[in-house]
C-alpha cells in the first residue's frame, strides 16, 4: 500500500495493465526554447480547444497566464538582470526601465477570463529587465545584464497523481502508456482534482453550456493519448521547431536529458538543472519533466512537490480516532451525569 | 508569529489552484456535521427514553443531510452526472468513500427523521401498513444512522487535507477532531434549543463537551501547521475564525451555567454554538482557498524543505 502512494515505479503496470507499453513522456528542455509558442497553437488545433482569452498580461510575451481547462501547454517568459551562461547581451550599462505598475498588474488581472480569472498577478514579484511604460533610467538604476527565459509548461503525467488518485468517478485514468487522461464522458464536474494536483495544472472548464464544449469538466493534456496510440508524436512536439519538446520513453528520455544537463554544465551554464526526472522525489517522478535554467519557482513551478496522498493513511487514520472519540463521546454524555 | 518570508514566484501567481467551490462546500460541511452529530444524539435519547430530544435530533438530521445534499449535487459542473459517483469504490479518494458512507447513511437518518412526521400524517396514512412500517423502522434506522453518524462528521476533514492546497493539508493531523468537535457542538446546541429542558441534559453535556474539543483541537492545529496558519488569521476567514471561536467559547460557558435553568438562556447558547460550528466551516474553507491563491504558502515551505534537506547533507 504504501509504495502505491509513494516512491518509484513504473504505473502502468502498477495500475493493472499487462504487458503495457514502455512508459510515455516528454523532455522539455527549456534552454532551446525560443518561445514561439508554436505547442500552445498546435494543442488548441488538435484538441479543439475553445479559446480562453489571449490578452496583454503586462508579463513579457505571456498571454495565456497559467495553465488552465483550455490552456494545455503554457509558455512561461522571465526576463531577467542575469547573464545566460556565458553569453554577452550587450545590455551592461544601459539604462533599465522602471519596475512594473499596478496599473500593468490590473490590466492583466481583469484580461484573463473563466477558469484563469483569478490569477493573482504581481509583476513586482520579479525583476523586470525590460523597459516598461516610463522613460528607460528614470529610476536612475543601470541594467547589469539581460536574459530571458521561456518555458513550455505542461502536464507533468505524474507517476503518483493526485488527481487521478482523488476522482471519485473513475473519469480519470491510467493509461497503458503510464499517462493521465480525463474521461470526458464520465467526468461530473465534482472539481476535487483541482486543488489535488501539486502543480496547479488541471481546472475545471468555464463557459456558455451548449456553446462550450465540456464546460463544468475537468480538462487538461492528455499527451495526446489519441496520437500516440497511432504511433504520432503529441501535437506540441511535432510543431515544436527546436525540439524543445522531447517526446518518447521515459527510460530514454531521462538518460538523454541527463546528457543535456552535463553538456550544458560543462559549457559553463552552472544555471541548468533538472526537475522532475528523479524517481525519488515527492511524485516518484514525473512523466513530463524539464530542464531549466533557475529554480522552479521562477518558472510558476513548486521547488518541492510531495503528492498529498503520501499523507492519506496517515490521515485515515487519524480520521478514525475522531470518529471514535465522537462515538465514544455521544455515549458518555448518556450514560453519565443526570437528566 | 512567522517573520515575513522573503520567496520567488512566476508574477505573484499561484502555483497550485484554488478549489472551484462555492458556499455549497463549506455548507455542506456544517449540515453534514449538524446531522452526523444529531443522529447520535437522537439515538442516545432514543434509548435512554427522551422523546423530545430524540425528535429534534432526529429532524435535525434530517433536515441537515436533505439539505447537504442537495449542496452536494449542485456544486457539481455537471449535476445531472451525480450517479457517476456510483461506479466505483475508491478508498484513495475521500469524496468517493464520503459518497459511500452518506449513501449508507442518508436513507437511515431520512427514514428515522420521517418516522417523527408520522403523527402529522392523515389517520388512514399513519395507521395504515405504511405508517406501521414506518414506526417499526424508526429504531433500527435511527440506531444505523448513529453508527454511520462518526463517519459523516469526520470524513469531511480528510476530503479538504487530502489536496495540495497548503492550509488544509498541512491541517490534517488535528482537523478530524475540529470537525467532530464542531459537530457536537452544533448538534448538542441544537437539542438544548430546542428540546424540553427537562431532558436536554445530554444535549448539554454534548455541546459543551464538542466546543472544547474543537476549541482544543484548533489551537493545537495552529501551532503544528508553520506559515499555513497564517490565513486563518487574515481577512474574511481570520474573522470567521475569530467569530467562530468566540461564539463556542460563549456558548458553551452559557450552556454549562445556564443552560438548562432557562429557555432564553438555552436558545441564545444554542444559536451560538450552531453558528459558531457554520463559522468554523467557512473559515477553514476561506483560508485553504487563500492558501491556494498566494504562491508564498506553497512556495516558502517547499523550499525551507529543500534547504533543510540540503544543509542536513543531502543533494
Ligand atoms: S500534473 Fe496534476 S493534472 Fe497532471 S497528472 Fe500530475 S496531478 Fe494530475
Ligand atoms: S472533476 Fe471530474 S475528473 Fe476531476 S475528480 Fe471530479 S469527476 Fe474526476
Amino acid at each position: 500500500m504504501s509504495n502505491s502512494f509513494f516512491g518509484p515505479l513504473d504505473p502502468a503496470p502498477d495500475a493493472g495493465w499487462v504487458e503495457a507499453p514502455p512508459r510515455k513522456g516528454f523532455f522539455t528542455d527549456t534552454s532551446v526554447c525560443i518561445g514561439c509558442k508554436a505547442c500552445e497553437v498546435a494543442c488548441k488545433e488538435w484538441n479543439a480547444i475553445p479559446d480562453d482569452g489571449m490578452n496583454f498580461l503586462g508579463s513579457s510575451y505571456d498571454n495565456t497566464g497559467a495553465l488552465g481547462a483550455s490552456t494545455w501547454r503554457h509558455v512561461a517568459f522571465i526576463e531577467q538582470s542575469k547573464p545566460l551562461g556565458t553569453q554577452d547581451a550587450g545590455f551592461a550599462g544601459t539604462a533599465a526601465g522602471p519596475a512594473a505598475t499596478d496599473v500593468l498588474n490590473r490590466a492583466a488581472d481583469s484580461a484573463l477570463t473563466g477558469d484563469r480569472s483569478r490569477l493573482g498577478t504581481d509583476t513586482n514579484a520579479v525583476d523586470l529587465g525590460m523597459p516598461k511604460v516610463e522613460l528607460p533610467g528614470a529610476d536612475g538604476a543601470g541594467r547589469a545584464d539581460f536574459r530571458w527565459l521561456m518555458e513550455s509548461d505542461v502536464c507533468k503525467h505524474c507517476t503518483h497523481a493526485a488527481c487521478l488518485d482523488v476522482c471519485p468517478t473513475g473519469s480519470l485514468f491510467r493509461t497503458e502508456f503510464g499517462t493521465v487522461v480525463v474521461q470526458d464522458d464520465i467526468c461530473n464536474g465534482c472539481g476535487y482534482c483541482v486543488p489535488a494536483c501539486p502543480f496547479g495544472v488541471i481546472d475545471r472548464r468555464i463557459g456558455e453550456k451548449g456553446v462550450t464544449k465540456n464546460v463544468g469538466i475537468a480538462q487538461k493534456c492528455t499527451l495526446c493519448y489519441d496520437r500516440i496510440g497511432d504511433g504520432l508524436q503529441p501535437a506540441c512536439a511535432t510543431a515544436c521547431p527546436t525540439q524543445s519538446i522531447q517526446y518518447g520513453d521515459v527510460d530514454e528520455l531521462r538518460e538523454r536529458a541527463q546528457k543535456r544537463v552535463e553538456t550544458l554544465q560543462a559549457a559553463g551554464v552552472h544555471d541548468a538543472k533538472l526537475y522532475g526526472h528523479d524517481a525519488d522525489d515527492g511524485i516518484g517522478g514525473l512523466g513530463a519533466f524539464f530542464l531549466l535554467l533557475d529554480e522552479p519557482e521562477v518558472y510558476g513551478l513548486p521547488p518541492d512537490p510531495i503528492v498529498t496522498t503520501k499523507d492519506l493513511p496517515a490521515m485515515w487514520r487519524k480520521a478514525g480516532l475522531a470518529a471514535v472519540t465522537l462515538l465514544a463521546g455521544a455515549v458518555a454524555v448518556f450514560t453519565a451525569g443526570g437528566s | 508569529m512567522v517573520p515575513d518570508a522573503t520567496f520567488t514566484s512566476y508574477y505573484g501567481r499561484p502555483v497550485v489552484k484554488a478549489a472551484p467551490w462555492e458556499k455549497d462546500i463549506p455548507a455542506y460541511l456544517f449540515l453534514g456535521g449538524l446531522a452526523g452529530g444529531s443522529s447520535l444524539m437522537s439515538a442516545g435519547a432514543d434509548l435512554s427514553g427522551r422523546p423530545g430530544l430524540r425528535r429534534v435530533g432526529r429532524l435535525g438530521a434530517l433536515v441537515g443531510i436533505s439539505a447537504s445534499m442537495f449542496a452536494l449535487v449542485h456544486d457539481l459542473g455537471r449535476p445531472d452526472r451525480f450517479h457517476h459517483m456510483l461506479r466505483v469504490a475508491k478508498p484513495t479518494s475521500p469524496m468517493s468513500v464520503g459518497t459511500w458512507i452518506l449513501t449508507a447513511y442518508g436513507p437511515a437518518a431520512g427514514l428515522a427523521g420521517a418516522a417523527e412526521l408520522r403523527p402529522l400524517l392523515p389517520a388512514r396514512l399513519r395507521d395504515g401498513l405504511a405508517g406501521k412500517l414506518l414506526g417499526l423502522a424508526a429504531r433500527p434506522a435511527g440506531l444505523g444512522a448513529a453508527l454511520l453518524a462518526p463517519a459523516v462528521a469526520s470524513y469531511t476533514a480528510v476530503l479538504l487535507s487530502d489536496t495540495a492546497t497548503p492550509t488544509w493539508h498541512e491541517a490534517h493531523n488535528e482537523l478530524p477532531f475540529v470537525f467532530v468537535g464542531s459537530a457536537s457542538a452544533a448538534a448538542g446546541g441544537l437539542g438544548m434549543a430546542l428540546a424540553p429542558l427537562s431532558e436536554s441534559g445530554p444535549a448539554q453535556r454534548l455541546a459543551v463537551g464538542g466546543a472544547l474539543l474543537e476549541l482544543a483541537a484548533e489551537h493545537k492545529m495552529e501551532r503544528s501547521m508553520g506559515l499555513t496558519a497564517e490565513p486563518l488569521h487574515q481577512g474574511r476567514a481570520g474573522q470567521l475564525m475569530q467569530l467562530s471561536k468566540t461564539l463556542t467559547a460563549f456558548g458553551a460557558l452559557t450552556a454549562a451555567l445556564l443552560g438548562r435553568r432557562s429557555r432564553a438562556a438555552a436558545v441564545v447558547a444554542g444559536t451560538a454554538l450552531v453558528t459558531g460550528s457554520a463559522c468554523t466551516r467557512f473559515g477553514i474553507f476561506e483560508a485553504g482557498q487563500d492558501s491556494a491563491r498566494d504562491p508564498k504558502y506553497t512556495v516558502v515551505p517547499q523550499r525551507e524543505r529543500l534547504n533543510a534537506r540540503a544543509s542536513a547533507g543531502g543533494t
